[in-house]
């Protein structure tokens, strides 16, 4: 039954990508790695970090694309799944430093030394150990959409409430993590990361598996993600962005429909911000801000929503314009932006994908009408020769 | 040894000699040269009970460290630096009297028991000045400082006195003097009475001083008073949290008071909401720029000036967006919210490039400038201003919603866009007239905010969210529910504050309001009928 659902996933755009990732995650490492540096085809440590960058926010665009373009709920705060995932691997990464800190601490991250803190907080025990961190990167993003999906949903908030609630969720977290009381590290979040697993972050061989590691899991979640809506389950789940009373009166429990996708979505993003942090070397409140979460809709928006390749496009589009123009033009970037968010909801309001999409079936459309036109006329041919005989 | 017993017996009296056998004044600030600490204490205290107001200077003097004794005579000049030399002045005639080096001189030292002792010495004798202020500050200055010594002069006074503030003044300060001075417990009684009626903390510091020498059988009366000028503090402390609550409401409001409008009446989630705040503000900098390079007197009038300008300047700008971007995305609500923040960057960043990333600076009028006090509390004119102004804001926009032609179109557009178009209304320009309006009152809120706040390309981001807060926990569709909403959070935030701090209060009134959205999805003031599932 499980390969019947992983098969059913398996359509052809689905397979061309994850086939496209799986090449980039072989390639790009390995061209790191091998080539020599005066090589054409060699790609620089930074530039391959900048790509893992993308991959994760791809990632996190998926994760959105599941919500909004599949279950219609617009999460304004999904930055803020995608930063706890961060902060879960942050921690780990924190408590590998051990005594190399400034103050040599063998247990306390150099900032509870600083604000002079005798021992460790509660919740910081258990991030010495891989296994447990990797579970907290998808408990606690899972379980915090849990329990906001639990009463949001029983409660029928629905569209732009549900919208600026989500909103406040995430405006909230980033103003309790600028507290240093809170213990993460407040404004300045963790960073100065030294080994992963006892690799050093910061070695070429280490940043390589990392990319790859995130091409691998952006194909995987994109194969769930496929199996999801290709199943049973996703026909309700369009249902439910289509016509959620009608889904209702027909019996199905909406709101566990719709906090079940919420809470993988929030896992996916919670992936993505773990595979995020090693790689960028740091995670602070910033990336809880309101803002990252609307942009990140917006990476949906442009490639297409409901379409899941979109968000991946989007986001590898616009992050990569982002970084051409901020180093090229620092000033253009938030007008390029903003013309962005207005032309692709005026102009383009299914998205890259979306559109090409929608023009590639209007022509086939065209064709299989011009071969019935075609048709009909062979058919008609000799009833007219008969008539006119 | 018996020699020696006598000569220092000999000494003492020569020293005390003087103070025992005149009261001439002269003799009493000389006699302060050779005094000790405790000695000058008394001297002080006895200079004072000359009640000659003409010692005034020179205890004046001796507070400020200008008073000398000169070593050849031990006579005591107040003294002015003049080069290397110090000026010598008369201490009672004020008369100059010539120099002398800094050398022949020795200062007469000081501690702060005896400025203490001083203060209270020229209060007392400033109180028969002729000078209605002088003798307003030497009664606080008793008040604040009270002595037994004062008391009699402080009751010829009280007795002379005509001016009834001076004398409800003075009839403090002797209550205060009676507390530490050995008079009867009847007469101490009043007295606390008397302190307890003036309230405040230094009320309380006051009677709690002068119970720790006190009779024990006051004890009770004092702990009483104390008490109850405590309960009145209380009652103030919450006064003064109320008018800060309704003074961070009306902030609130009047950022929300536009989005109510755009988004509450039309549906549009306007992202560039705060942004149209922002431009009211920066309209707000550039007319007073042009005033202060064209006409600088009438800087005072700046805001209201600015205030026409920024509504039609945000109007201008709403209408553009209207028409150009938001016309085509009517019920496609969560496609406006992205369209509207793209249009939020694109005007953040026109104005970061025009007027710079820094904070630009906005002067306050001077009608909004200062406090006063009420009560125990402290009121600034700026704080208050704005919350007539966001009030008057909310009435004027409440009139043409409800008495206006055009607020009747407005209406009948929201409520049923098809019958009113089919009434022969014009739902398009009303919708645009509609979003127009809402920009133009964020841009006069931001006439407001620029007051209080930074002037700089994110002024709009920071209140983005609490409008939406705002808007959505009144309830969408009711500008009552605005008001209520917004006042009430203002209000709760600043309760909260004093035991959470402010972060922590600001957070915790976020997850109320989701929550609260758990409760009533529809805010508190829910619209009822059919426009609910549209």
């Amino acid at each position: 039954m499980i390969t019947s659902f992983i098969l059913r996933a398996l359509e052809g755009r689905i397979v061309m990508t994850v086939a496209v990732l799986a090449a980039v995650a072989l390639a790009i490492p390995a061209s790191n790695l091998l080539l020599s540096p005066d090589s054409a085809l060699h790609v620089p440590t930074y530039a391959m970090s900048l790509m893992g960058k993308y991959l994760c926010y791809a990632l996190l665009a998926l994760a959105l694309d599941l919500v909004w373009g599949y279950c219609g709920i617009l999460s304004l705060g999904h930055g803020a799944f995608f930063a706890l995932g961060g902060y879960a691997m942050g921690m780990y990464l924190m408590r590998q430093i051990g005594s190399r800190g400034v103050y040599g601490n063998p247990l306390l991250p150099d900032f509870m030394v600083f604000l002079n803190w005798k021992e460790l907080p509660w919740f910081w025990h258990g991030f010495d150990m891989f296994w447990f961190a990797m579970l907290m990167v998808v408990v606690v993003p899972g379980l915090l959409a849990f329990v906001f999906g639990w009463f949001a949903f029983r409660s029928r908030v629905n569209g732009v409430y549900l919208s600026i609630i989500t909103q406040a969720m995430t405006y909230a977290l980033m103003l309790s993590f600028f507290r240093n009381d809170m213990g993460f590290g407040g404004n300045n979040g963790l960073t100065d990361y030294k080994e992963i697993l006892g690799f050093s972050v910061q070695a070429d061989g280490t940043r390589a598996v990392l990319f790859a590691l995130s091409a691998l899991m952006l194909a995987l979640c994109l194969v769930l993600a496929s199996a999801i809506t290709r199943s049973k389950f996703g026909k309700v789940l369009v249902g439910v962005r289509d016509a959620e009373s009608r889904v209702r009166f027909l019996g199905f429990r909406v709101e566990n429909i719709k906090l079940f996708t919420f809470v993988v979505s929030a896992m996916m993003a919670g992936i993505a911000g773990a595979l995020f942090v090693p790689q960028v070397g740091i995670i602070n409140p910033g990336e809880f801000a309101p803002a990252n979460s609307i942009e990140v809709v917006v990476w949906t928006a442009v490639g297409g929503r409901g379409t899941l390749i979109g968000p991946i496009i989007g986001a590898v589009l616009v992050n990569g314009g982002k970084s051409f123009f901020t180093g090229a033009f620092p000033e253009l970037w938030l007008y390029a932006l903003g013309a962005l968010f207005i032309g692709v909801t005026l102009f383009l309001p299914k998205g890259i994908v979306g559109t090409v999409q929608s023009v590639l079936a209007a022509r086939r459309a065209v064709k299989a009408a011009a071969g019935r036109d075609a048709s009909e006329n062979d058919d008609r041919a000799p009833s007219q020769v008969q008539a006119a005989e | 040894m018996l020699r020696l017993f006598l000569s220092t017996l000999f000494l003492l009296l020569a020293l005390v000699a003087p103070s025992l056998a005149q009261s001439d004044p002269k003799a009493l600030i000389d006699a302060l040269g050779k005094a000790d600490f405790k000695q000058a204490e008394d001297l002080i205290g006895q200079i004072a009970a000359s009640g000659d107001p003409r010692v005034v200077p020179a205890l004046n003097a001796f507070g400020d460290g200008d008073l000398y004794a000169r070593k050849s005579d031990g006579a005591v000049f107040i003294t002015k630096p003049a080069g290397a030399n110090l000026a010598l002045i008369d201490p009672l005639s004020g008369e100059s009297v010539g120099e002398a080096p800094k050398g022949a001189l020795n200062k007469l030292k000081i501690n702060n028991t005896l400025r203490r002792v001083l203060r209270a010495a020229t209060g007392g004798l400033t109180l028969m000045s002729p000078d209605r202020a002088a003798r307003l500050s030497a009664a606080d200055a008793v008040l604040r400082a009270p002595s037994a010594e004062n008391l009699a002069l402080l009751e010829t006074a009280l007795a002379k006195e005509a001016d009834r503030e001076v004398k409800a003044r003075m009839e403090e300060a002797r209550a205060a003097s009676v507390l530490v001075s050995d008079r009867s417990i009847e007469e101490k009684n009043a007295a606390i009475d008397t302190i307890a009626r003036i309230g405040g903390r230094d009320a309380i510091s006051l009677l709690l001083t002068a119970s720790a020498t006190m009779d024990p059988g006051l004890k009770p009366a004092v702990n009483a008073a104390v008490a109850r000028i405590q309960t009145t503090l209380a009652f103030w402390d919450m006064g003064q949290n109320v008018w800060y609550g309704l003074s961070l409401g009306s902030v609130l409001l009047l950022a929300a008071i536009g989005l109510a409008i755009t988004f509450g009446v039309m549906g549009i989630i306007n992202m560039a909401h705060g942004e149209m705040v922002m431009l009211g503000a920066y309209s707000t900098y550039v007319v007073q720029e042009a005033i202060r390079t064209s006409a600088p007197h009438l800087f005072d009038w700046s805001l209201a000036i600015a205030l026409p300008v920024a509504f039609l300047v945000t109007a201008a700008v709403g209408l553009v967006i209207e028409r150009g971007v938001i016309r085509f995305l009517y019920g496609r609500p969560l496609e406006t919210l992205l369209a509207t923040w793209g249009i939020s960057l694109v005007l953040q960043q026109l104005v970061r490039s025009i007027f710079g990333p820094t904070n630009r600076e906005v002067g306050n009028p001077s009608w909004m400038s200062g406090a006063f006090q009420l009560g125990e509390m402290q009121v600034t004119w700026n704080r208050l201003w704005i919350v007539v102004f966001s009030l008057s804001i909310f009435i004027g926009l409440l009139v043409l919603m409800k008495r206006s032609a055009f607020g009747l179109q407005m209406r009948a557009v929201t409520q049923n866009r098809r019958m009113a178009s089919s009434m022969g209304i014009r739902t398009p320009w009303v919708d645009a007239f509609t979003f127009a309006l809402g920009s133009g009152i964020a841009g006069i809120a931001g006439v407001a905010l620029s007051q209080i706040d930074n002037v700089s390309p994110n002024l709009g981001q920071s209140y983005i969210i609490d409008s939406f807060m705002v808007v959505v926990f009144g309830g969408v569709g009711n500008l009552w529910g605005t008001l209520v909403g917004a006042l009430s959070l203002g209000v709760l935030n600043k309760f909260l504050e004093p035991w959470t701090g402010a972060v922590l209060g600001k957070i915790l009134v976020l997850v109320l309001i989701i929550l609260f959205i758990q409760k009533r999805p529809r805010g508190l003031f829910a619209l009822k009928g059919r426009a609910v599932e549209a």
